[in-house]
């Protein structure tokens, strides 16, 4: 590396550096590494078979197809929700801005246990929805309302703050060239928000990949039904089965690292292409 | 496709100060009129109101003699080149400039020829694939220009076109703009605070002072005859004499030039004097001309080919003269020298104006 | 996973002002008020009615069955290990954050895309994840299960564990936070301090610290909320010991499973209301830090 470091006359870099990885290596790095070195005690044959059982592939299935519909609401509803925030003024308007962070703010057993009493049978919604012929609690549609749920606050605070600092003068420019406001949403607009939407769709997909505490409740757990993958690494931990549960947490791990490394391509490329300055 | 504006105001919050009112003018087909004044002298806005961008609260705006003041700014077939050039940034250069085209349903084919002539004359034919942000500043002023023309306006409207790029390039994009016009004969508002911008390359100029219109004329008329105290000192960096009408003359002290001739004894003047109006002379003895007066050099600032002379007059009152260098030196005046100041033409206003 | 809030020196005033526009600029009423409505009832159903419920349901049994519940011995230890681990892991991630924070915000260094990268692994590990690794490493078949076991020392369903877990994934919070805020206030304060004589703790104490304190202030309730809230890492650690190992998001949970309803919520309630709480501060904080 042969550009010039930044003068260090401010002091504390030694001290810094050296606290900041100890403290790095002691609370996370080690405890993280016991789960790859535990998947080096499996042969390839076995880690194979443990993460490809029926049980398993369920599990994957219902937790990738559930996370994937939830974060798809979610750039719908985020997209509505950061469009109305922004745009309109309204009553009650700043307490909704607040209350959008309550997924993150809410512990997740609680909007668990919400949720499913909620849309169970006898609850406030579930009794309406019952009446429809439609089942919502311990069922795969009761997952994706707890994913969705979650995700909800991802793609809006990611569109958020791109809608506020788009330009009056970018939709005017376009009225003036004679564009209907529908047609400077879709063509100018829209296009303007697709990286914060896509950024958003990711990090609410990862998180609901992840996710246990508010889904648990609502799904009922039936093995090849309605069992996530985080739950199915706990009941193998359960048994004494660490290979599993680790061979499982790996996949998990290597489909969530995927999907963030995904979002840091995507910020460099959208960053690189429109915002790039050629020093002219 | 003249544009006339008549008794427009628009006030922005109720109650409180109009940012424009009772403006009037016109701006002749074919040609450019500059908006010129300070900040906040609602320039910006009176351009908003014709582009369509702004409803007024009162009177009119024809473009070609039509009434378009409520039509929608989609109709207008007005071309806007915003200071901050509002370029779409996730499109190309090409696409920006396509935009209006598109938005018109105009056939591919004469489409895409169009888009390549507003690049060849915007001189930015090879850039057409690029992203406005891998341009420079002035690159992405002349799309801005291109996308604004595509669309063939009625007129073009410019808001501070030059306001956001280096005095090196303003000058340079200000001569491409004067040969654009030369080019294309569209008639042309251009929203500026320069003066020097506005008396350079518009054939008619409207001073505006808050919210209301100072004086519409030819740059000549305007810098030679300024309509009202405020624009005599916001063009040409006038100094301000202050005196009184005595024998039919504005006296400041010892000086005096003439005044208008409906002025009443002892009514209060200014005079507005132009800095390179004004000759200086080491004689004090020669004090012949009643439009002498002798003054005492208190700064002086050297301006790369002129030094601008500070004088305060026995009066009080401090004027400022530009001397070229090579005068200056066989002058050969220091601070704290009398100097004797010939008066050789100044625009006097009678009655007790506050600018 | 990901990055849970928006930073606070990320946010942009939330109420800009809007610009009267003129017809052709806005589209018509109707869509205007139709979007908002949607939004109304999407908000309502998903956030609105859901706070709602849970205090009703908290309260369905009257207030004198929320307060016993509430007082019962084994909802008073759950109360007792969950402030326990906040007060263990909140302190510990904010001296490791305001010292990560200074060193990526102050120097560029070999390693440091690495650190920043390595820093926000807590956020994208799944929380059962985070429990798993604890038991892997000090579980009965763990790497130090056997010494542990030989020197009598309970790791995992015991109380280090959950302390253990909750410091993992409340690790990133509050270097998030301050990191922002301290990159954008720049160093050129503190070498003014410098060149006055300041020394280097003195300079942290009186010149950094007071112009990041409300960056440090969110990051510290952000990081206090998860840790009191957290269930999925803690849960796998647990193993439910009533009275010793329950924190109350497991507390909760318990009663919910013993069909004690009201128990559960009220219990529930709490965590809400710290969640209410951590809202009015994320508000309290964007609005002290909005230059007025």
């Amino acid at each position: 590396m042969a550009r010039p470091l930044r003068h260090r006359v401010l002091p504390g870099f030694r001290l810094t550096l050296g606290y900041t990885w100890f403290y790095l290596g002691l609370v996370v790095l080690i405890p993280l590494s016991s789960l790859f070195l535990k998947t080096f005690s499996l042969s390839w044959e076995a880690f194979w078979s443990t993460v490809t059982t029926a049980r398993a592939l369920a599990a994957y299935r219902l937790s990738f197809g559930a996370s994937l519909a939830a974060a798809l609401a979610n750039v719908v509803f985020g997209l509505l929700v950061a469009w109305v925030l922004v745009r309109y003024r309204f009553p009650g308007r700043d307490v909704l801005e607040s209350l959008v962070d309550l997924p993150f703010a809410l512990p997740t057993a609680v909007a668990g246990l919400t949720l499913t009493t909620l849309f169970s049978a006898k609850g406030w919604y579930g009794q309406h929805l019952e009446a429809l012929g439609i089942q919502v609690a311990y069922t795969s549609v009761g997952v994706a309302v707890a994913l969705t749920f979650i995700g909800l606050p991802f793609v809006v605070r990611a569109v958020q703050p791109v809608l506020e600092e788009l330009d009056a003068d970018v939709e005017e420019a376009a009225a003036t060239l004679g564009a209907s406001p529908w047609q400077t949403f879709r063509r100018v607009l829209f296009p303007a928000l697709v990286p914060a939407l896509l950024s958003g769709f990711t990090l609410a997909f990862a998180r609901a990949l992840g996710e246990y505490g508010s889904v648990v409740f609502i799904s009922g757990n039936m093995p090849l039904r309605t069992e996530i993958v985080p739950l199915l690494i706990i009941t193998r931990l359960e048994q004494y089965d660490y290979e599993g549960a680790t061979a499982i947490a790996i996949v998990m791990l290597a489909a969530s690292f995927s999907l963030l490394l995904a979002v840091n391509l995507l910020h460099r490329w959208s960053h690189r292409r429109w915002d790039a300055r050629s020093g002219a | 496709m003249s544009i006339v504006v008549e008794q427009l105001a628009r006030r922005f919050s109720p109650g409180g100060s109009p940012a424009v009112s009772e403006v009037s003018f016109q701006a002749p087909a074919g040609a450019i009129t500059s908006l010129l004044g300070p900040s906040g002298a609602g320039k910006s806005t009176l351009l908003r109101l014709i582009a369509g961008l702004e409803i007024p609260d009162e009177g009119r705006v024809l473009i070609d003699g039509v009434d378009c003041t409520t039509m929608p700014v989609q109709q207008r077939g007005v071309g806007v080149v915003f200071q901050s050039y509002a370029l779409f940034k996730h499109m190309t250069v090409r696409q920006n400039v396509a935009f209006g085209l598109e938005i018109r349903r105009v056939p591919k084919a004469e489409r895409e020829a169009r888009v390549e002539e507003m690049l060849r004359m915007v001189q930015l034919e090879h850039l057409g694939g690029r992203y406005p942000g891998q341009l420079s500043g002035g690159q992405r002023q002349r799309v801005a220009f291109a996308r604004a023309l595509a669309i063939r306006p009625r007129v073009l409207l410019l808001d501070e076109p030059f306001g956001a790029l280096d005095t090196r390039v303003r000058e340079e994009l200000r001569e491409w703009l004067h040969a654009l016009h030369e080019q294309t004969r569209l008639t042309t508002l251009l929203v500026t605070h320069d003066q020097q911008e506005a008396l350079e390359i518009s054939q008619h100029v409207v001073v505006m002072s808050e919210g209301r219109v100072a004086q519409a004329a030819s740059p000549a008329e305007v810098y030679d005859r300024p309509a009202s105290p405020f624009v005599a000192s916001f063009i040409g960096g006038a100094s301000v004499l202050h005196g009184e009408v005595r024998a039919g003359r504005a006296a400041m002290g010892a000086l005096s030039v003439a005044a208008p001739v409906a002025a009443r004894e002892g009514e209060p003047v200014q005079a507005f004097v132009r800095p390179h109006d004004i000759k200086l002379a080491r004689s004090l003895s020669d004090a012949a001309g009643a439009s002498t007066a002798l003054g005492r050099v208190e700064r002086l600032k050297s301006v790369g080919g002129y030094v601008k002379v500070f004088l305060r007059l026995p009066t009080g009152d401090e004027v400022t003269v530009e001397v070229p260098r090579s005068e200056f030196d066989a002058l050969g005046v220091v601070e704290g020298d009398s100097v004797r100041a010939d008066v050789r033409s100044a625009t006097v206003f009678v009655g007790d104006y506050s600018i | 996973m990901g990055r849970p809030f928006r930073s606070v020196s990320a946010l942009t005033p939330s109420t800009p002002v809007l610009r009267q526009r003129a017809h052709g600029l806005q589209g018509p009423a109707f869509v205007r008020w139709g979007l908002i409505g949607a939004t109304l009832l999407l908000l309502g159903v998903f956030l609105v009615v859901p706070l709602v419920a849970v205090f009703t349901f908290a309260f369905q049994k009257g207030w004198a069955a929320y307060g016993a519940s509430l007082v019962r011995p084994a909802s008073l230890a759950a109360m007792r290990l969950t402030l326990l681990a906040a007060v263990i892991a909140v302190p510990l991630n904010l001296v490791f954050g305001l010292a990560a924070a200074w060193l990526i915000a102050r120097y560029r260094f070999r390693g440091r895309s690495l650190l920043l990268t390595l820093i926000d692994l807590p956020f994208s590990v799944s929380p059962v994840i985070a429990g798993l690794i604890f038991v892997l490493l000090f579980g009965r078949q763990g790497w130090f299960g056997a010494w542990l076991l030989d020197h009598d020392v309970r790791v995992i369903f015991a109380v280090p564990g959950i302390v253990l877990a909750t410091v993992f994934v409340t690790f990133p919070y509050v270097v998030r936070e301050v990191l922002p805020v301290m990159e954008a206030q720049g160093s050129d304060e503190e070498e003014a301090a410098l060149t006055l004589g300041a020394s280097g703790w003195r300079t942290f104490w009186s010149v950094t610290l007071p112009k990041v304190k409300w960056g440090v202030l969110y990051g510290v309730i952000l990081c206090n909320a998860r840790a009191m809230g957290e269930f999925g890492a803690v849960s796998v650690v647990s193993g439910h010991v009533r009275g010793v190992t329950t924190t109350l998001p497991l507390h909760a949970e318990i009663l919910y499973n013993e069909y004690d309803l009201a128990g559960a919520f009220a219990v529930a309630s709490l965590l809400t209301l710290l969640a209410l709480v951590t809202l009015v501060v994320k508000k309290f904080v964007e609005w002290r830090s909005q230059p007025s």
